[in-house]
């Protein structure tokens, strides 16, 4: 156990003598040290995946960058570059179980790979560096790096071979297709392809709730000094619309853009709270139907934006569509709240007035 | 309700493709397929502008305006009054945004 431990946690020369591309990069590379991982997931790393869900600590579940070894790798073992995102590198190192490899965990900044890769910071540079510092050129033989596929919006795979020596094999999308892989190398186009099922779509769940969990609180709070607990209860429904429901029915809503679901599942779910503003309160007709209104007008607009807040959550949305959707229907949906607003302050002030 | 997510920046231009693959293996959507002698453009409405294709293509026969289809980040850069295209604040910490990775990737580049 001491002897590996000192193996894995060696200080190897290699790194000090290879050039780094610039003097800037010098001091946030490490030491290169080769440190130690295994298979197992642990119910300590299930509890960090938990908060990470949660968005408990967003951005502080990171794994040190650099050079692991899992296994007992040698000179010819495949190389597998990950994020410094825990849930990367556990998906990673519990799909390669008992398989001598080694991963180059690359500094993300504790964000997943394709998330990363879309920001630049899973780059060929970060890649390129990575390499250098590791020293990886002596310590295998062969010259190949197995990448995540996710990991191509910010790789070029020409640039890192003619800057590292190495060759980028992009894997599958998916770490748990990789003992598949692995047996010919090659990825079907099932492995190929992203998908948002069901589960996907739930476990998003929590972390969209944890985000408009105080403002829903607020808004319930003011409205039920306002209106009463019902117009309290109309804004936890229209949060939890967008935040839990959409989520899980997205495929099964009518129409393609988001806000157009938002406003088709947000009117469903204020058609009851309509019925019960315009009926009870026995005013007249003008301020009856006002009521029955409200809601109408505001409870899909709340949706409708979740809604289209949650495109970047999924995993096929491109900016040119979402940038299009944000100019056609933002207004319409700033407009139907504003208007729902303007109504409640009206039969407020009659209320108060004696008007009604 | 027309949809708006019918068109793209995505473009191909086949005769400089030298069906090296790479654009079918990075596709999260299979808008490439492997073709006889040059890639095929088979879903291009299905394209998200990842960009992994354009940057891992060797002979620059495709190109697309890459971004992230993340409505949140739009609204809140342009809240900020700064460019909705170029701005990315997806994932939180303001440490991690692309604001401001520039200054640590490309000036080790010399850039």
């Amino acid at each position: 156990m001491n002897g590996q431990e000192n193996q894995c946690n060696s200080v190897r020369s290699t790194a000090t003598s290879s050039p780094s591309p610039c003097g800037c990069c010098q001091q946030v590379i490490q030491p290169a040290k080769i440190r130690c991982t295994t298979s197992i997931i642990t119910s300590a790393n299930r509890f960090d995946h938990a908060l990470a869900r949660f968005g408990w600590n967003r951005g502080g579940h990171r794994v040190e960058p650099g050079l692991y070894q899992l296994g007992k790798p040698d000179t010819e073992s495949p190389v597998f570059a990950s994020a410094n995102y825990t849930l990367s590198f556990d998906a990673l190192r519990s799909a390669l179980n008992g398989r001598d490899s080694w991963i180059l965990v690359l500094d993300t900044k504790g964000i997943n790979v394709w998330c990363a890769a879309g920001k630049g910071t899973f780059g060929s540079d970060e890649l390129v560096r990575r390499i250098e510092a590791s020293g990886l050129a002596s310590i295998v033989r062969h010259r190949k790096i197995i990448v995540p596929q996710l990991g191509a919006p910010g790789i070029s795979w020409p640039e890192v071979l003619q800057r590292s020596g190495f060759t980028v094999e992009y894997g599958p999308v998916r770490a748990a297709d990789l003992p598949e892989y692995l047996k010919t190398r090659t990825a079907t186009p099932a492995m190929r392809e992203v998908q948002f099922s069901l589960r996907d779509r739930l476990v998003l769940i929590p972390v969209e709730l944890v985000h408009l969990v105080l403002p829903m609180v607020v808004a319930a709070a003011i409205l039920f000094f306002l209106a009463g607990p019902v117009a309290a209860f109309a804004s936890v429904a229209a949060v939890i619309a967008g935040t839990v429901l959409f989520p899980a029915l997205l495929p099964f809503i009518p129409t393609r853009d988001f806000s157009t679901k938002g406003f088709i599942l947000g009117t469903i779910v204020a058609i009851p709270f309509g019925v019960v503003f315009s009926g009870t309160l026995s005013l007249p007709l003008w301020a009856d139907v006002s009521a029955g209104l409200i809601p109408l007008l505001v409870i899909p607009a709340t949706t409708a934006y979740i809604a289209l807040n949650f495109t970047g959550a999924t995993t096929f949305t491109s900016r040119t569509g979402v940038k299009k959707e944000i100019f056609r229907y933002v207004p319409v949906m700033a407009l139907m709240a504003g208007s729902g607003l303007v109504l409640g302050v009206i039969l407020g002030i009659s209320r108060l007035a004696g008007v009604i | 309700m027309k949809s708006s997510y019918g068109e793209n920046t995505l473009e191909y231009f086949p005769e400089r493709c030298i069906n090296c693959r790479r654009c079918t293996q990075v596709c999260p959507h299979q808008v490439f397929a492997e073709g006889a002698d040059h890639a095929a453009l088979v879903h291009p409405s299905d394209c998200m502008e990842c960009g992994a294709c354009a940057l891992n293509c060797p002979v620059e026969a495709i190109s697309v305006q890459s971004g992230v289809g993340c409505a949140w980040a739009m609204i809140s850069a342009a809240l900020r009054g700064k460019d909705m295209d170029t701005e990315c604040s997806c994932g939180g910490a303001s440490d991690t945004c692309c604001g401001q990775a520039p200054d640590t990737i490309h000036d080790c580049q010399g850039k």
